[in-house]
């Protein structure tokens, strides 16, 4: 398929667009958890989850295979309802997670804030601009023409170094571009926490390197980033703050460098060390 | 055997001089089917894609209910149409009785499951793949819907084929219905089992051909446009 583009960087450090698709906009960090806990068929998978996102420092969920991170992820997104404890956003704790109700006011809000991208993206089968024009139209007021959106998603290709593909089909690009399209999709939406469930799982080393500058640049937008990795390679270039999980428990959260530098846990020693698997 | 060889050659004759009588009947099937399967889809689409995605009390038993009336027999449907359509039936009064309109709404009845069903189970597969994705972008579940059905267009196309190649072949409905009226209601299937019985077998062999090369184009059609569609949107 199509070839990896490298000047991804470059382009993605363009100044945001001027005109917002919603007009007041109210922050909903900080994410609290309190006591989170999710079952599925009688197996408490995800345990007693207590921590707090805060705008700003990237933060890194990491943890062995199985050890709850993606659906921690899930959990904070609102894509999965908690079987136990609390989840609010900005102190509206207990209030429950938004939902996929896009109707009522309150739930919707908070999730036109947010965006997630999946270790592999589901794109629709019509054109790379309009995946993004879909996205958001979902989200846009009725004061924002049809033009602005397009615009807008216009401008998020050339941020991600799509530009030249959009009028091709989103299914037939290569798997690093798709994964581009994802973040386009999602940056367009400007949202305030973007959450990503390893991003670069399925990509070789180039493309690897193009999405980790295309976040690089969304972080520097503004955007809370969560994401989970099971690269420690990645996690260290990236990561701010670390949340460190270990069969549906969080065992660490600790500044980047405490973290990799002085671990608590045995857990997150063996898991440094590589020696912890599952 | 030399008789079905004249009837044969007979048939290619009426075929290649456009015989007036072959072409009303081709053209009065095409209009009967082709409307019948237009307005099932219209209405089985977005019935079988709700059925996908809905979570109801119910629901279960009408999705068996409507795997079940995929084998619906025509005749079956004929009679209970005519009963509905019958001067003495609910919607006498509307004289749509040994009609090509009273042919349409038997052949509604009949594609309409298999339409039905086909999307559904389309939709369902489609949804698991696109379930995470759409909730996060935030699209309710009628954009959902219709997301889904615009993305299922290429197998859905084939689900509407099918629909076609059941109301164009089938005869006991059009036949209860219709009448198998010359000139009124007389269509391919009902003309065939008529001139066969009457005889003239070079009109049934002529129209045999026809429905057998639209049946034959139609699923040609199907598998190119399915090839096709994955090469060029993956």
């Amino acid at each position: 398929m199509g070839e990896e583009r490298n000047d991804m960087v470059e382009t993605a450090l363009e100044p945001a667009p001027t005109f917002r698709l919603e007009e007041a906009r109210h922050a909903i960090l900080p994410l609290v958890l309190r006591g989170v806990c999710f079952e599925a068929d009688g197996q408490r998978l995800i345990d007693g989850l207590s921590f707090q996102l805060r705008a700003g420092p990237r933060t890194m969920v990491l943890g062995p295979n199985g050890s709850g991170k993606s659906l921690t992820l899930r959990l904070c997104h609102g894509l999965l309802d908690p079987s136990a404890g609390t989840l609010g956003w900005h102190g509206s704790e207990g209030e429950g997670v938004p939902g996929d109700q896009g109707g009522n006011g309150g739930a919707a809000q908070v999730r036109a804030r947010q965006a997630m991208v999946f270790q592999r993206p589901v794109l629709l089968r019509r054109s790379v601009l309009d995946n993004v024009t879909y996205a958001l139209s979902l989200r846009r007021n009725a004061k924002v023409s049809r033009e602005m959106i397009r615009i807008r998603a216009q401008q998020a290709l050339e941020r991600t170094g799509l530009a030249e593909l959009a009028h091709r089909q989103a299914r037939v690009l290569s798997g690093g571009e798709q994964q581009r399209l994802a973040l386009a999709r999602a940056w367009a939406t400007e949202p305030e926490v973007l959450f990503l469930d390893e991003p670069t799982a399925n990509l070789d080393p180039a493309a690897s390197r193009a999405v980790e500058g295309i976040i690089a640049a969304i972080h520097a937008g503004g955007t809370k980033i969560v994401m989970t990795t099971h690269d420690l390679g990645q996690a260290r270039r990236m990561a701010d703050e670390v949340l460190f999980m270990h069969r549906g428990r969080l065992l660490e959260a600790a500044p980047a460098d405490s973290f990799f530098n002085a671990p608590h846990s045995p857990e997150a020693r063996a898991f440094l060390a590589g020696e912890l698997l599952w | 055997m030399n008789e079905i060889l004249a009837a044969f050659w007979h048939a290619l004759g009426l075929l290649a001089g456009g015989d007036p009588e072959l072409l009303e009947i081709v053209g009065l099937t095409l209009r009967v089917s082709l409307t019948a399967v237009a307005l099932a889809a219209a209405l089985a689409l977005p019935l079988g894609g709700a059925l996908a995605l809905f979570r109801f009390p119910g629901r279960g038993a009408l999705v068996v209910l409507l795997n079940a009336l995929m084998g619906l027999p025509p005749v079956v449907v004929g009679l209970g149409v005519y009963l509905l359509l019958s001067r003495s039936g609910p919607l006498g009064g509307l004289g749509l009785l040994f009609t090509p309109t009273g042919m349409i709404v038997a052949q509604v009845v009949l594609v309409l499951p298999i339409v039905a069903a086909l999307a559904r189970q389309v939709v369902e597969d489609l949804w698991v793949e696109y379930e995470e994705q759409l909730r996060s972008l935030g699209a309710g579940p009628g954009r959902a819907l219709w997301t889904l059905l615009w993305d299922g267009r290429h197998s859905l196309f084939t689900a509407v084929l099918a629909g076609f190649g059941r109301a164009s072949a089938e005869v006991g409905a059009v036949l209860i219905v219709g009448g198998n009226i010359a000139h009124v209601t007389r269509v391919m299937t009902t003309a065939i089992a008529l001139e066969t019985s009457r005889g003239d077998l070079a009109l049934a062999l002529g129209l045999g051909m026809v429905l057998v090369t639209l049946s034959v184009a139609v699923n040609g059609a199907a598998f190119f446009l399915r090839d096709w569609s994955r090469l060029r949107h993956g």
